[in-house]
């Protein structure tokens, strides 16, 4: 039953070529007594964009924030099994957390600007982190916006409050917030389940373009939006990863009745 | 298959049932004009009592109050040469009690008057100051050199021969009091909400929050008493002053009364600011701390503010406590020294006085400017309010 040929169900063909940069190894997530992930192993590859499809519920997204540890936030939470980043156990006793969030960035589901201006959105984080110059701040400040593909639309009102954007331009904001601070691996929740078409289009090229830099996953509902953009395809259900393959593959081609059945629509 | 008609279905075609007659809802109705007689209730009464107070300052602040010692006499023989009015007036009475006596009446009263002045003992009557109105406004609020003093003073002395009404020491005593106590109540209740709603356990929580809050369940009086016997006695062995009860122990005492006020509705406003600004903080690296310091106090200002001014409103309006722990009115800017606030003042010398007199009006009137300093607080405290919130949500 265990024979290496069924790899391929939890691990992208090429596996035996490259060394993830995230990976978990029979990782479980309890709420209280509830198992919310039953052992998932799966790694990750770098500078790829990697999507995680499933329907509500099914634990994409609790997977998703185990590698930025925000987890932690919820009281009753519990992690049995590995997860490292970059070949680190990020849950040993003594890594530091904020350190881990520095290299893992994060973009929610619903647009969560700060209450303060365009700029100290951005500049907060670098304080955060020790940068104090201000033309150094200027500096990365401007470079964030323009590869989040919104210096143009804010340049002149960079120190009006960031809530008085649309949606999809704070969205846009906080993915430059977000890699601003030079994270390697960039987590999107949901990043556009929010947004108009215009604006998802927007944060859809901008994800294409940031995986030059960085490693990206992304938990989405929206399975045009996961052929368009990753090149890896995870799908999850109720709590288990049912099947992890090239994109193309998992959308032409899946192995598991399950997972054509869901990218199908038959159910979900 | 056959198709249902509308009717089958029941619906219902008739669309004058659209119209309110048609739904008259009786309960919703009368529920919702009691709530609103209420509320209007309530404005109503804020008003009359102004109102009532303000008519019994208002001589005072005219200048129609007279505290002289030595008034001058109408002998009761000229009770039927002299003009109606004056005589009225004269008497102090109202139109209709005057319309209601006969002249034996007012002549008998004018006799009360002439023997009163005649009780007046010889040295304060020789007293240079017994021709002196104390509740002009010169002297309610400048600084009067008395007999017997070397240098103008502000003195608040309403009973005696002379009585001095300076208002300045009791709102010097006011300002201490409330200025102590929100120095002291303000930092502790802030850094107990931001650390209950930012930072604690839901156990520690569970129990710190109720606690704090139990704290608003005492009686000001317990509160009060505690610092007269207790509190005075410690922070006197800490500080080693020399007035053991003194306007820094009523104005720590006056933080214990309003420390659960302001933590209560800092707790709200911070606890509303919504978790996402939090979970974004921490994604780009910040500590728990550094969120609540730096994302959730400064989101959650508005309310914060809100929670500082009704602090202040509480202290400044608290009787019982500053009753209790001190009460001489002193001019001193010294914390260390006694200090009587304006309520206490009110609450300590309503009770004895004749209606009517100088002195009962000054205090209506010291009730008319706490009630003016405090509105005008609340006012500007809600303008500034609405700019912090206006400012926060990106609108000019």
């Amino acid at each position: 039953m265990a024979a290496p040929t069924s790899i391929p169900a939890t691990n992208p063909p090429s596996s035996s070529e490259f060394k993830p940069l995230l990976e978990t190894q029979n990782l479980e997530l309890f709420y209280g007594a509830s198992r919310a992930l039953k052992g998932i192993t799966m790694g990750i590859r770098e500078n790829l964009v990697t999507a995680f499809i499933g329907p509500s519920g099914c634990g994409k997204s609790t997977f998703l924030r185990c590698f930025n540890r925000m987890n932690d936030l919820i009281d009753g939470v519990r992690i049995v099994g590995e997860c490292r980043v970059g070949g680190e156990d990020i849950y040993a006793r003594d890594v530091d957390v904020i350190e881990l969030r520095k290299r893992v960035g994060m973009v929610f589901q619903r647009s969560n600007p700060f209450p303060k201006s365009i700029f100290e959105n951005i500049a907060y984080g670098l304080r955060l982190h020790g940068i104090r110059a201000t033309s150094e701040i200027e500096g990365i400040v401007e470079q964030s916006l323009k590869g989040a593909a919104i210096w143009d639309e804010v340049k002149d009102r960079l120190h009006q409050s960031a809530l008085g954007l649309s949606g999809g331009q704070q969205q846009r904001l906080c993915i430059a917030r977000a890699i601003a601070i030079r994270p390697q691996v960039l987590l999107m929740d949901e990043p556009a389940s929010a947004l108009d078409p215009i604006a998802t289009g927007k944060v859809e090229d901008l994800i294409v373009e940031l995986k030059k830099d960085f490693t990206i996953v992304i938990v989405t509902h929206n399975m045009q939006q996961a052929t368009r953009i990753s090149d890896y395809t995870a799908f999850f259900y109720l709590g288990e990863l049912v099947e992890y393959d090239l994109t193309t593959r998992i959308f032409t081609n899946p192995a598991k009745k399950k997972t054509e059945d869901y990218v199908t629509g038959r159910f979900g | 298959m056959t198709e249902s008609t509308p009717e089958q279905r029941g619906v219902d075609r008739d669309w004058s049932g659209i119209r309110r007659a048609a739904n008259f809802r009786p309960v919703e109705w009368l529920a919702e004009k009691m709530i609103q007689g209420v509320s209007f209730t309530a404005i109503a009464g804020v008003f009359l009592i102004f109102l009532f107070v303000g008519k019994e300052a208002l001589p005072v602040f005219l200048g129609q109050t007279d505290s002289r010692l030595i008034q001058p006499i109408i002998p009761s023989s000229e009770v039927a040469k002299v003009k109606p009015e004056v005589l009225r007036q004269y008497l102090g009475l109202s139109v209709r009690d005057f319309a209601a006596m006969d002249q034996d009446t007012l002549k008998e009263l004018m006799q009360v008057r002439e023997e009163g002045a005649k009780d007046i003992p010889e040295y304060a009557r020789s007293d240079p100051d017994s021709g002196v109105n104390g509740s002009g406004w010169r002297y309610l609020i400048a600084p009067h050199q008395w007999s017997g003093n070397e240098h103008p003073e502000y003195i608040w002395q309403p009973v005696g021969n002379i009585q001095k009404f300076n208002i300045i020491p009791l709102f010097l005593g006011s300002l201490k009091t409330t200025l102590i106590g929100l120095f002291f109540a303000v930092p502790l209740a802030l850094a107990a909400a931001l650390y209950v709603s930012q930072l604690a356990p839901v156990r520690v929580k569970e129990w710190v929050k109720p606690g704090i809050e139990m704290l608003a369940g005492i009686p000001s009086v317990v509160v009060g008493a505690f610092a007269l016997l207790v509190l005075a006695t410690w922070l006197q062995s800490i500080f080693h002053y020399q007035v053991r009860l003194n306007a820094f122990v009523a104005g720590i005492a006056l933080g214990f009364a309003v420390i659960p006020l302001v933590f209560s509705i800092a707790e709200d406003a911070l606890t509303s600011v919504p978790k996402s600004y939090v979970q974004a903080a921490l994604a780009v690296g910040a500590s728990r701390w550094q969120a609540a310091r730096d994302i959730v106090l400064p989101a959650a200002i508005p309310g914060v503010f809100a929670a500082v001014v009704l602090g202040f409103g509480r202290a400044i309006g608290e009787t019982m406590i500053v009753l209790i722990v001190c009460s001489a009115p002193v001019m001193s800017w010294n914390l260390f020294d006694s200090a009587r606030s304006i309520t206490t003042t009110i609450a300590a010398e309503m009770g004895e006085l004749v209606p009517g007199s100088p002195h009962y009006r000054i205090l209506f009137m010291l009730g008319t400017v706490l009630f003016a300093v405090t509105f005008l607080t609340n006012l500007i405290g809600d303008v500034v309010i609405n700019r912090l919130k206006r400012r926060l949500e990106g609108k000019r």
